[in-house]
């Protein structure tokens, strides 16, 4: 592959999507610029904050710093892609039930992070948990209230909400 | 933003490596991209060509070397796998500790052994916690393949061994002597960590004294290092007298060639160095003595 533009064949949140872009194309950036899909945020740019997480084939990576042709043949889900049919998914219910956020600009990335692991560890203790958000900054919160959310998150998801 | 480049997809190592003689120093070896598009977005590094190794066959590879005695790692597994592999849990759990301990959940998923080691970042756990399994690095180059000892391979801060032809294919990682146990801790006020300490201890048959020890400290200094003067005088010690605190920790610390930088003064670091190589030793001990 040596060309200026690559055939990205990707999944966005469930739909199937071909895009040209360029190599150097951050997958950040395709969703924001190119898939109108901005709640994915940029911020610290380098790998730190989390605002940016998204899912590829259910694993979090920080898109502002993955290349967009990394997506070829995966599935990529973001914060836009968690709702079914207008009902949100039980980790934005439980954010919103605990008020796991109050400016809201890391939320995106911070629902992506715990959705990753409580898809992978649904019974991620409160040490799993801290130490999987180590990733995730808030600023806002002290985090005491997203904690809560997650263990509120872990409840309705073992009684059987769809997650 | 980054600045344009074309990105090459080589399927075998001859591949890449014929790739890498064409394209020089605008070529650049590019695996989960963890520290590389970080400093090219920074403007730190420019190049024309990047070189997926990803797409190479075997690179992905995690098996039980055919001898039955090392673990063969291949150079673009990541992190993740390393921290879940029910083969490194088992047979490398030192490994297994460290891995779980890098950076951030998303830097794990996508960042590669391979990577870590050819950018030679210094502040970095992998190196650390690999000199102490004495583990070695294979090199696939034109003029053929070559093996060298991970402590050869590491040259200084971001400078590695690696020839402008060659690529890192996998690293073989010795088991440790039957009834060794290790500990593997870092400790950090930045994203990366300030020192990395990896103790392993292989006690005597009735799990009473050290058989022997090896002890490596890494971020504190220019490359992560073993502390042979340590290991020999931590020979013969008693797993319960270290598990209780070794008097001598504080001083394993001070012949350390420390760095001053972001991440603290060289005196902080040597300081730091002994209370973490102390705090490694307690913690193998009990698991040695279990």
């Amino acid at each position: 592959m040596t060309a200026r533009q690559i055939t990205l064949d990707t999944t966005v949140n469930g739909r199937a999507l071909s895009l040209s872009v360029e190599p150097e194309a951050l997958l950040l950036d395709v969703l924001r610029e190119r898939l109108g899909l901005t709640g994915s945020k940029r911020s610290c740019d380098v790998q730190v904050c989390g605002a940016c997480t998204v899912l590829l084939d259910g694993l979090p990576v920080s898109a502002c710093s993955v290349l967009a042709y990394e997506a070829r043949g995966r599935r990529v889900l973001t914060i836009e892609g968690l709702a079914r049919d207008e009902r949100l998914h039980p980790v934005q219910e439980a954010f919103l039930a605990t008020a796991g956020f109050q400016c809201g600009f890391c939320t995106p990335g911070m629902i992506m992070a715990v959705k990753a692991l409580l898809d992978d560890s649904p019974s991620a203790t409160p040490e799993d948990v801290r130490e999987h958000l180590r990733g995730n900054i808030c600023r806002c919160t002290g985090y005491a209230s997203i904690l809560a959310a997650v263990a509120v998150a872990q409840r309705a998801l073992a009684d059987g909400a769809a997650g | 933003m980054l600045p344009p480049f074309e990105i090459h997809q080589p399927v075998t190592a001859a591949e890449a490596v014929a790739l890498r003689a064409r394209f020089g120093e605008a070529g650049a070896l590019y695996a989960g991209g963890s520290e590389l598009l970080l400093a090219m977005k920074e403007g730190l590094a420019g190049f024309a060509h990047l070189i997926d190794v990803k797409t190479i066959a075997g690179l992905a590879g995690l098996t039980l070397a055919p001898d039955g005695r090392a673990v063969t790692i291949g150079a673009a597994v990541t992190h993740r796998t390393l921290e879940r592999s029910p083969l490194v849990r088992e047979r490398l759990p030192l490994v297994a500790e460290m891995a779980r301990q890098v950076a951030n959940a998303r830097v794990r998923a996508v960042g590669t052994l391979g990577g870590n080691l050819c950018f030679a970042e210094p502040h970095s756990d992998p190196p650390t916690a690999l000199l102490v399994h004495g583990a070695r690095v294979a090199l696939a180059g034109a003029a053929g393949a070559r093996r060298l000892p991970l402590a050869d391979f590491l040259v200084g801060p971001y400078e590695s061994a690696l020839g402008p032809d060659e690529i890192l294919t996998h690293v073989d990682v010795p088991l440790p002597p039957a009834r060794a146990a290790g500990a593997y801790l870092k400790f950090g006020m930045h994203e990366r960590p300030t020192v990395g300490v990896a103790v392993l201890l292989v006690p005597d048959e009735h799990r009473a004294a050290v058989a022997e020890a090896r002890v490596a400290v890494g971020c504190v200094g220019p490359v992560a290092t073993r502390l042979p003067a340590v290991e020999s005088a931590l020979a013969g010690a008693r797993l319960a007298d270290l598990e209780a605190g070794w008097p001598d920790a504080a001083r394993a610390g001070e012949a350390l060639d420390a760095v001053s930088d972001l991440h603290g003064s060289a005196d902080y670091k040597r300081a730091m160095a002994g209370v973490f190589v102390g705090r490694a030793l307690a913690l193998a001990a009990r698991r040695a003595r279990s």
